[in-house]
């Protein structure tokens, strides 16, 4: 099984975002890297900069780097950037919108999480449209994710393995909304919470996360402990989503424990004390609620 | 401009044709529908009746099949959709591309909607379902302002429809996993959202506390409304402030832009509430049917009264303009 | 026409129903009951595994309480003065709003919503009611006099009077609301 580094979800900043990068390039047991702006597209242009530095460090470490879409276009500039970067020429692309798919056809690409993929029917349907990787929707149990892959044995299926689970994309920015400013004149407030916003219930529980108009799980997935069942289930690749923690560290556990060189339960130990914020959680692959853990 | 309305029984359905409804659109009582509720949809029996009924009153039947099917049981959703064929709907609402597939492979001559669960929010995506699977109509998602509508129109090879009242979906639809966070059930698997088999309500003191599975998702004070606890719609506590973080429990009116909705080049006007009563259908109809004549005539557009029988007990004309973002 | 909310019994009903023995009432409903579920079979396809649960109608205005176990084969309604513990689920409001969820006067969400209802319990069970009824286009006022044979008449006048009752109390919902509550 490979692993993949998911694209960073959250607002770090220029020099916060290609420092963990290039640590990434240089550091961490990755096999792909997804860069690109996936939640907002007012933030791209920060990005703008650095983001040559980056891809090239990344490839010269030998990473597989695949650029992401955004996740929900619908301004004339969102749909401009969006086949911009279908025709790069370069480098694979990742769809998180069916948008971004009318450019890609007959061309090999990858199809992200926020794209429905639900069944063997539909990934069959992208594998002829010349998908190579499809990254499964988070929400996907695992007796799903074994029908799926098992379908299309010559496409490489990811399952999204660690980090806070995107959960819904809106119109509407919800860090705006809470600091009562119109998303035209944003601040970029959403820069103030890089690991998400904690959303809690009314009595005090930690329930969600909110960032820009993406909304996630506060807890933190981890499928360490159910690697045996998705090597078997078929699945080629897990995804990391880059939080607020040290993210080579994370890899490398992850690592060992695919290669058998780690036990999950150690590895479980150890990607506690990596980020100790974190509740995991594993309840989607095993089809219950997300916010369980068995 | 169509009006479209829901029905989740053939009593529903009948109500709404004779309050005005162009089109009703309902689904099979199984998991192959987005309002997957206890004691709702219809059977293949009550289905053929009902598009009898339709059409003999001259209306039509629109069958959604709208949520994703599970992988290894896609069979499920292909026998819904052949039997819908044979049963004459007049069109199918679907959203998951497997079975758009099927559909357009199958039965080619069948009319196709695209369900507002696909989220097709602007014409690339909608241009993606038309070339893949002749899809004649999109459903458009409720994130959308009118002139981005518009815009659309400008630019799709297929009509539009739009909701036009009910409640809110504040995320982009069928991209949500809130509910399956929470409860385990999602509305792309499971056709519900927040179901009622997760949902309590518990007397705390002077407050009502509706819950979600474990979560609380709203306390109310003894004179509040009380709306279900659909999660999007909940109270919550951030360290910038507590409330309706994502959205107030208002529901959708857009009565008042059916002028400017009509100047988009928008076909078809959508009601959304097939797990509403047939009491509720029959009001929320009839008044858009008189709406409707209104704008034909030049006539002002009033719709009062209709906002008691949403969810806060208020409306909102949600992301048809652009400061709700 | 749609009815927005339900109208509260004025307490003068209330006291003038409260000393009345409940058994010679059961006939009655059982009666109300069957003639009903006969003429609506289907009722309980809807129900699906919904059907035998025991679900308690209260009306907040009213000195009295219902039980009802929608069972197919042997469907029961029983009269009483105080709701037992152990139901799978609780409806209360005025029994003017109780009725029109039967034959669809009301929209049952939006009673709720406003908190003209209340609902607690088996969410699931109440909500597979709500639409086996609503479906079954139950006339109750017609369908439930014309069972009680002579006593159609004055049930009739009852029933309606109860519904007209707003007229002359217009603003006693929430303090009946908050007696339940």
């Amino acid at each position: 099984m490979r692993l993949t580094l998911g694209p960073v979800l959250f607002h770090w900043g220029p020099q916060v975002w290609r420092d963990f990068y290039f640590r990434i390039a240089d550091e961490a047991p990755v096999d792909a890297v997804v860069v690109g702006e996936v939640v907002c597209s007012k933030r791209a242009p920060f990005y703008g900069d650095v983001f040559p530095d980056v891809i090239e460090r990344l490839a010269a470490a030998g990473k597989d780097v695949i650029l992401a879409s955004l996740a929900l276009a619908t301004l004339p500039r969102e749909r401009r950037q969006m086949a911009e970067l279908a025709g790069n020429g370069l480098f694979m692309v990742e769809a998180n919108d069916v948008a971004c798919l009318q450019h890609l056809a007959k061309r090999p690409h990858a199809i992200g999480p926020l794209v429905n993929v639900y069944n063997e029917a539909t990934a069959a349907f992208f594998a002829r449209q010349g998908a190579r990787r499809i990254c499964l929707p988070p929400e996907l149990p695992l007796q799903s994710i074994a029908a799926i892959a098992q379908s299309e044995p010559n496409v490489l299926t990811e399952v999204f393995a660690f980090g806070n689970v995107p959960l819904a994309i809106s119109a509407r920015c919800y860090h705006a909304r809470l600091h009562k400013l119109a998303k035209d004149n944003c601040r970029f407030v959403c820069g103030n919470d890089p690991d998400g916003l904690a959303v809690d219930t009314l009595d005090g529980e930690r329930f969600l996360a909110i960032n820009g108009v993406q909304t996630l799980s506060h807890t933190c997935a981890s499928l360490l402990g159910d690697i045996p069942d998705l090597a078997a289930a078929g699945v080629g690749a897990l995804r990391l989503s880059p939080q607020l923690c040290d993210m080579a560290a994370v890899a490398l556990v992850f690592r060992d424990v695919m290669d058998g060189a780690c036990e999950a339960g150690h590895g479980h130990e150890l990607l506690a004390a990596v980020y100790p914020e974190a509740r995991f959680t594993n309840g989607f692959a095993r089809g219950m609620a997300g916010a369980e853990y068995v | 401009m169509e009006l479209v309305c829901p029905a989740g029984t053939p009593a529903a359905l009948r109500a709404a044709i004779g309050a005005g409804a162009d089109a009703v659109y309902c689904g099979f009582s199984d998991e192959t529908n987005a309002r997957n509720f206890p004691g709702l949809n219809f059977s293949r029996e009550e289905m053929g009746e009902s598009i009898a009924y339709a059409h003999a009153e001259k209306a039509k039947v629109l069958v959604a099949i709208n949520t994703f099917p599970r992988a290894g049981a896609t069979a499920i959703w292909r026998r819904a959709v052949d039997d819908a064929v044979d049963l004459g709907a007049d069109a199918l609402i679907v959203a998951d591309i497997g079975l758009l597939d099927y559909v357009a492979r199958t039965h080619p001559h069948q009319r196709l909607h695209l369900s507002v669960q696909a989220a097709a929010a602007n014409p690339d995506s909608i241009q993606f379902y038309v070339d893949n699977f002749a899809v004649r109509r999109v459903v458009l998602p409720r994130v959308l302002s009118v002139a981005e509508i518009a815009a659309i129109n400008l630019d799709a090879s297929c009509e539009t429809e739009v909701f036009v009242f009910g409640g809110l979906c504040v995320m982009a639809e069928g991209r949500c996993s809130l509910s399956s966070y929470a409860t385990g059930q999602s509305p792309n698997m499971h056709g519900v959202c927040s179901p009622a088999s997760h949902v309590s309500y518990r007397q705390e003191g002077d407050a009502l506390v509706s819950r979600l599975g474990d979560f609380t998702i709203n306390r109310f004070a003894a004179d509040e409304p009380a709306p279900y606890p659909t999660l999007c719609k909940g109270r919550f506590s951030t360290k910038s402030g507590s409330g309706y973080i994502f959205e107030d429990p208002a529901s959708l009116d857009a009565a008042a832009l059916l002028p400017a909705l009509r100047d988009a080049g928008v076909t078809a006007l959508k009601i959304e509430g097939r797990q509403r009563s047939r009491a509720y259908i029959e009001g929320v109809v009839r008044a858009f049917r008189e709406a409707l004549e209104a704008l034909d005539s030049g006539r002002p557009i009033v719709t009062s009264g209709l906002a008691r029988m949403t969810e806060g007990q208020t409306t909102t004309s949600g992301a048809y303009r652009k400061s709700w973002r | 026409m749609l009815r927005s909310r339900p109208p509260v019994a004025p307490p003068l009903v209330r006291l003038a129903l409260a000393p009345l023995p409940l058994a010679p009432l059961q006939p009655l409903l059982a009666l109300c009951l069957n003639a009903i579920v006969g003429r609506h079979p289907n009722l309980f396809d809807r129900l699906g595994a919904h059907a035998g649960k025991r679900i308690g109608l209260n009306p907040t205005d009213l000195p009295f309480s219902f039980v009802l176990v929608p069972r197919r084969a042997r469907p029961a309604i029983r009269a009483v003065r105080r709701l037992p513990p152990d139901l799978d689920a609780n409806i209360s409001g005025p029994f003017a709003g109780l009725i029109g969820l039967i034959d669809g006067a009301y929209d049952g969400d939006a009673l709720v919503f406003s908190r003209d209802l209340l609902v607690e319990g088996d969410m699931e069970a109440v909500l597979a009611l709500r639409n086996a009824i609503d479906n079954a286009e139950i006339d109750f006022v017609g369908e439930a006099a014309a069972s009680l044979g002579v006593l159609a008449g004055p049930a009739q006048v009852i029933v309606r009077a109860l519904r007209r009752a707003h007229r002359s109390a217009p603003s006693s919902q929430r303090t009946t609301r908050r007696a339940w509550s």
